[in-house]
């Protein structure tokens, strides 16, 4: 198997954009990747695609040869890749074994999600068809309710407060406020995220992500020929898609991800590290309670200590264990096809020291986790500086 | 006649588009005496985990459960 590299990075702003459409904004994310790494459109040999549910919301389906073929990239594989709110992610772990395997050399791997032009409603029920249609959501389940599900049995098992989950909200929208491309870039205090709109007891509004448009894309090649591109490759150390069941109601135990810690153990042996050598991370807190989840989940702290590890400041941009610089899908925003590129794209900032005001000092390791559904889906990759 | 208790629950007051005229709602997932969990909707009385709710009817596909 080949060691395979990231030698470009493409980002849109995410946010609510009534003027752009899907592919405009997919075309955009490519167009600057493919600067970023001085490739032209005509060296791309694959081109991969997240992207939840475009057709659902916009109507348009055979999205990645309409979205290549806009790049002028023609002639070559073009695929969508759904698995929820990890298509990206997904995407990206299928891209990788492309390379690695040595079927191509320059792939472009892509996520684009365009929400906004759906009522809220609309958009709860689209985002609803990741569940289980026959069972909770028959019922009357969406996604906010599957989490505060999750939320209220990790308060009944461990003792996690409101507190606990409103600290993560604060610290994500403080390092949001940080980032150029953030959806929300504003500063919340404890007392806002507590005395917020009730979406879904315990859950209020300032513990879910948002409804946002963008896109991301990066670019990857074997490592051996990344010098050719760039000087500053980061490589894939590790990565893991796993799967669990759909309904929340199959699962044994709702307080872990057993998906996400599976994939982590592949990835932590694959790139031959362990949880505590992992210096940063962008994890997928769709609310505020899958942040907590995914550092118990990835071994970053031990079962139930997820919540006190929050609240006492230690993933902020000065804590021990930095989560989420970007600001997370809860203050950068989560066009959910394009979540899982887009963190590897935050990653590679700081890998590569250009995350501006929120450069870590210690940047050598990062990991991202990309979740799909209540965690049928997860991904998990480790990228290093070569 | 199904029971169980309470695994985990939730009041929905974001419904999702074909539910907004019934929110806000309580929805339960039920660990079943018979073994299994079902997600239901609550009748009646609030419920919290723990509690022991017995099955009430099932309406357009819903099983609604309530307070034992």
């Amino acid at each position: 198997m080949r060691p395979v590299a990231i030698i470009g990075i493409g980002k849109t702003a995410f946010g609510a954009f009534p003027d752009r459409d899907l592919r405009s904004l997919a075309v955009e994310a490519g167009e600057k990747c493919l600067a970023d790494a001085h490739v032209s459109p005509s060296q791309v040999e694959a081109y991969y695609l997240g992207n939840f549910a475009g057709p659902s919301f916009v109507g348009q389906n055979h999205l990645a040869p309409y979205i290549a073929g806009a790049m002028g990239i023609t002639g070559v594989p073009a695929t969508r890749f759904e698995a929820a709110c990890a298509s990206s992610g997904s995407a990206f772990y299928h891209a990788v074994s492309s390379v690695a395997a040595g079927l191509n050399d320059i792939v472009l791997v892509a996520g684009v999600e365009k929400m906004t032009s759906q009522t809220t409603p609309k958009v709860t029920e689209i985002l609803a068809g990741a569940g289980d249609t026959c069972g909770e959501v028959r019922a009357g389940a969406t996604f906010p309710a599957l989490f505060a599900m999750i939320a209220r049995r990790h308060m009944y098992q461990y003792g996690t407060t409101r507190d606990m989950l409103a600290s993560v909200a604060v610290k994500n929208h403080e390092n949001g406020a940080k980032n150029p491309l953030a959806h929300m870039r504003k500063v919340i205090t404890m007392e806002q995220a507590l005395k917020g709109k009730p979406i879904s007891e315990p859950l209020t509004v300032f513990d879910c992500s948002l409804i946002s448009d963008g896109a991301a894309a990066v670019l990857i090649v074997p490592f051996e020929r990344a010098s050719e591109f760039t000087d500053k490759p980061v490589k894939v150390l590790g990565v893991a898609q796993t799967s669990d069941y759909v309904a929340l109601d199959q699962k044994d135990d709702i307080t872990t991800f057993r998906a996400v810690a599976a994939a982590a153990q592949k990835a932590y042996k694959m790139a031959g590290v362990t949880a505590q050598d992992i210096q940063f991370a962008e994890v997928h807190d769709c609310f505020t309670i899958a942040e907590i989840i995914a550092i118990e989940d990835l071994g970053f702290v031990k079962k139930g200590d997820g919540g006190p590890y929050e609240l006492a400041g230690c993933t902020r941009l000065t804590g021990p264990l930095p989560i989420n610089t970007s600001g997370g899908l809860k203050s950068k925003g989560h066009p959910v096809g394009a979540t899982g590129v887009g963190q590897l794209c935050d990653l590679v900032l700081q890998l590569r020291g250009e995350a501006g005001e929120r450069q870590l000092a210690k940047h050598s390791l990062g990991l991202a986790q990309n979740l799909g559904g209540s965690g049928a889906t997860a991904v998990v990759t480790i990228l290093g500086v070569a | 006649m199904k029971s169980g208790l309470v695994y985990t629950e939730t009041v929905v007051h974001a419904a999702p588009e074909q539910f907004v005229a019934d929110a806000p709602y309580q929805l339960a997932i039920v660990s079943l005496e018979d073994g299994g969990r079902l997600t239901v909707r609550v009748d009646g009385e609030r419920v919290a985990i723990g509690d022991r709710v017995e099955f009430v009817e099932d309406r357009n596909g819903i099983s609604f459960f309530r307070k034992a």
